[in-house]
């Protein structure tokens, strides 16, 4: 670390820049901005991404942004790659206002990223990948001598080996993902983003990246590194900025905060309202998951003996940060992945490992966190995603043929129920916005009075009156008699919404709380992994 | 996407069916005009070519019935993968599904022994048997397997005709044929009616016609129509509706190589009348089909036009042939190209584009 970088860290620890209103005086008498966003906002169909962020950049620090999914965080670093444009706000490269109408004006400004999904061409080589849209050399041949020992060079500086003349497809994830490194090297970054860099990656692969990343800044890099995950903003960041839904919530030095604090910034410090909820009956045990274990979409543990119970008539929030295995719990639960060991019971009859259509017609109501590309078909209309699961059952069908018009009484009756704004029941769902595609999607589900409905981040990018309105549809279900598990990532949400919630941590559960008392601090420290000692909150 | 200065290109949302029609009227007016410069190439005016063929095609008796003959076998195919293409399954194999059809249908015409009245129905189940069950293997080892759809249907053709060559160079040789390499001519009750004077065997067409109207409504009417859009429309969400995808697929694949069965069936009984080359049954219908369903924008009934559509230019190939003594392979390079037009106005029907007015 370089002395000159150290003496930076002292001022910065000065104050928190949470307020960019007030900067610090300090961070005026030096050009120490690498790059400054001011007021950002972005806005997609029926959802705010970025809502005047503010964010300042030092030289030679590693930044993260830390934030939930849909927090902002991607959005916010494709505007400052070129791929969108802001719809207000302004940036600000070593304090001069720049544009970057393109990822190609980003990199003439010296800015790479590394995305999550990597954009490496598979039947190239390493070197024919990172010269690829430069213009180098003369004539159409490029020089590949220069690249090769340039990019040895680099490798070599920088803990980053990986054969030139390698096909891309031949190489592991992590060796794809150096691959990129050297890319933005070769073209001379000086601001590296990298978008979860460590979703790919083993453990070794991991303390070799955070290493190589270390050895960047001190050469002068500046590095934006984008996560969910605690552990590593603790491990490799200098500062870090936490974002909830499109506006930063805070910026602080990494030396002066802990994993609760951040978890808890994260998901929301402040419980802005309790919901107006009836008294809790104690209903009887409707859905039991006993020891379930399950494996993700890459071989890997995602589910390690995850046991609990929803009762009737109640909400059992599901908490953690994202990736911990509440996605693969909806599965199981839906019948849309195996269960490799366990059991699941609804209302005492076997369901474990079932077809999602036992599921379904066993009472089970799913509101997929994919809502776009798993809960729709978004060019059918809004009449037949009505009846994507009821289409096999009376009034909708006799026989083999379909019933358009009970389709139709049934899709204006739920139109006007769910208040789904749309031009007609025979409009293309992929015409509506966020907030109607949920209202369709809850006024399916909860069309055969389901007994248990698997809610998946149902309130995630939609606005505060949808947000409202689907809280009010599921607290009338569960005031129906009906169980809700609710997973979300979203701390306000669940303990506004539960009555009872467990918290999940790589694929265990840390503990059950009673959603009434638990306190913010213990749940923070919960979804951190530290496992709660006494029973009974 | 980036547009340069003059140009404004905005993403439109939902094209109409108007826009649809449109974009493909141009396509089709496009690959016109740039066929054209092969036919100015031979040192014929395109004008008085393109007046030529549908002279030919059109405006003779003659004529008229060799188009209705030429679209029998593009409308069934065509019917069979507007279905396969709305499950999106990427059938590429009508080609060979139609000459496993022709197999089916000649074997029992030639073998089955069964009463006369018996023989042209049987024929027809034979036929559409033997289509579906060419086509259920590449759809079952895309589902068991995950195989490319693409490749399997396309080499399947291959498979096919070297079956249908082995066949009349080999164990169906007919023992009457002097040495030539067809099968025996097929008896009387197992030849298809013609409308007098032509070569129309009307039954098949009765056949597609009908076939065009059943699977229209199959699509749009019933359960199974319905699973297959949402698989082929979005596979996830099918997966979560908890739909059957295996069965969809292999019921769609059913269909579209049953109706390709046919069309084979109706070659061979209606035609030829007996089994022989695999290039004189087919001509290439299954292939041309691809780009009927497309133009039909995956339609049945839409196919009847666009079916109609390609027996004019296919008649139109003879009179090309005859009348200005240019190659019939000038067809294929007009087919190609319409689909060449086909495909890249795709992309136009989901942008627009203006001038920019300075």
């Amino acid at each position: 670390m370089s002395p000159g970088y150290l003496s930076l860290l002292a001022i910065a620890e000065e104050g928190v820049t949470g307020h960019p209103g007030q900067r610090s005086r300090l961070l005026d008498t030096r050009p120490q901005d690498v790059i400054e966003l001011r007021g950002i906002v972005k806005r997609f169909p029926g959802v705010v991404a970025n809502d005047g962020i503010d964010l300042s950049i030092r030289r030679g620090e590693i930044h993260c942004l830390l934030g939930e999914n849909g927090a902002g965080k991607t959005t916010l670093m494709r505007i400052l790659y070129g791929l969108y444009q802001p719809d207000e706000g302004e940036i600000r490269l070593f304090g001069k206002p720049v544009t970057f109408p393109s990822p190609r004006a980003a990199l003439d400004h010296r800015i790479g990223m590394v995305h999550q999904h990597f954009r490496l061409v598979p039947t190239l080589s390493v070197e024919e990948n990172v010269v690829l849209g430069l213009k180098e050399g003369r004539g159409p041949f490029p020089r590949f001598r220069q690249t090769r020992k340039k990019l040895r060079a680099l490798a070599e500086a920088y803990g980053l080996p990986v054969d030139p003349q390698a096909r891309v497809w031949q190489l592991a994830v992590g060796e794809q993902q150096r691959v990129e490194i050297l890319k933005a090297l070769y073209r001379e970054a000086d601001l590296l983003i990298m978008d979860e860099p460590t979703s790919v990656l083993t453990p070794q692969e991991v303390d070799a990246l955070f290493e190589t990343l270390r050895t960047l800044v001190d050469d002068g890099l500046t590095i934006v590194f984008i996560t969910h995950k605690l552990d590593e903003v603790m491990k490799v960041s200098d500062r870090v900025t936490v974002l909830r839904r499109g506006k930063v919530v805070a910026t602080l030095n990494t030396s002066e905060t802990d994993k609760p604090t951040l978890a808890r910034l994260m998901v929301g410090r402040e419980v802005v309202f309790r919901l107006e909820k009836r008294p809790h009956e104690e209903g009887v045990p409707l859905l039991e998951v006993d020891d379930v274990h399950a494996v993700n979409d890459r071989g890997l543990p995602a589910l390690r003996g995850v046991s609990f119970t929803v009762r009737s008539g109640e909400v059992l929030g599901v908490a953690g940060v994202s990736g911990n295995g509440q996605a693969e719990l909806a599965e199981v639960l839906t019948g849309l992945r195996r269960a490799t060991r366990g059991r699941i019971a609804l209302d005492g009859s076997d369901l474990t490992n079932r077809s999602a259509r036992a599921a379904a017609d066993a009472g089970i109501a799913h509101v997929p966190a994919e809502r776009i590309t798993m809960g729709t078909v978004p060019n059918m209309s809004i009449q037949e995603n009505l009846i994507l699961k009821s289409y096999r059952h009376r009034p909708f069908s006799h026989g083999i043929l379909l019933d358009e018009r009970a389709a139709a009484r049934h899709a204006a009756q739920a139109v006007a129920d769910f208040r789904i704004a749309a031009p007609s029941v025979d409009t293309k769902t992929k015409l509506l916005s966020g907030g109607n595609i949920q209202r369709l999607v809850l006024a399916r589900e909860l069309s055969g009075e389901p007994r248990l409905v698997v809610a998946a981040h149902p309130t995630y990018g939609l606005d505060v009156g949808a947000t409202e309105q689907v809280r009010e549809i599921l607290l009338a279900q569960r005031d129906r008699g009906a169980g809700i598990l609710l997973i979300s990532e979203d701390l306000e949400e669940i303990l506004s919404l539960s009555d009872r919630l467990i918290v999940l941590f790589q694929g265990q559960v840390m503990g059950t709380l009673d959603a009434e008392t638990a306190q913010v601090e213990e749940v923070g420290l919960m979804m951190a992994g530290s496992r709660k000692e006494a029973p009974g909150a | 996407m980036r547009s340069p200065r003059w140009l404004e290109i905005e993403r439109r949302p939902l094209p109409s069916g108007r826009t649809i029609f449109l974009v493909s009227v141009a396509a089709i007016l496009g690959a016109l005009v740039v066929a054209g410069l092969f036919f100015a190439a031979y040192g014929v005016s395109p004008v008085r070519a393109y007046a030529e063929i549908f002279q030919g095609a059109l405006g003779s008796w003659l004529g008229l019935t060799e188009t209705v003959r030429r679209a029998i076998p593009l409308l069934l195919c065509g019917i069979g993968l507007s279905i396969a293409f709305r499950a999106l399954f990427w059938n590429i194999g009508a080609e060979g599904q139609l000459l496993m059809g022709a197999i089916g249908a000649a074997g029992v015409a030639l073998f089955s022994g069964l009463p006369g009245p018996l023989l042209i129905p049987a024929m027809f189940v034979a036929g559409f048997l033997a289509g579906a069950l060419w086509a259920l293997i590449p759809a079952a080892l895309k589902a068991k397997l995950g195989l490319n759809d693409v490749i399997t249907t396309l080499m399947m053709n291959y498979i096919a005709i070297y079956v249908v060559e082995w066949l009349i160079h080999g164990p169906w040789k007919g023992p009457t044929m002097r040495g030539f390499a067809y099968t025996d001519r097929f008896p009387p009750a197992a030849q298809l009616p013609t409308i007098a004077g032509t070569r129309i065997h009307w039954p098949t067409l009765l056949v597609g016609l009908l076939a065009a109207v059943l699977v229209f409504l199959l699509i749009a009417r019933t359960k199974r129509g319905f699973e297959i859009r949402v698989v082929g429309e979005n596979p996830h969400a099918a997966r979560y509706a908890g739909i059957n995808q295996v069965r969809t697929i292999l019921f769609a694949m059913l269909i579209s190589g049953g109706l390709a069965g046919i069309a084979g069936m109706g070659e061979v009984a209606g035609i030829h009348l007996r089994l022989l080359s695999p290039t004189q049954i087919s001509m290439g219908y299954g292939y041309t089909a691809i780009i009927v369903a497309w133009l039909a924008r995956r339609n049945p009934l839409a196919v009847i036009l666009t079916a109609a559509f390609f027996g004019i230019i296919m008649a139109g190939g003879d009179v090309i042939k005859v009348t200005l003594r240019l190659p019939f392979q000038l067809i294929n390079v007009f087919n190609g190209l319409i689909l060449f037009f086909l495909i890249g106005s795709e992309i136009l029907m989901h942008y627009r584009i203006r001038l920019r007015r300075r």
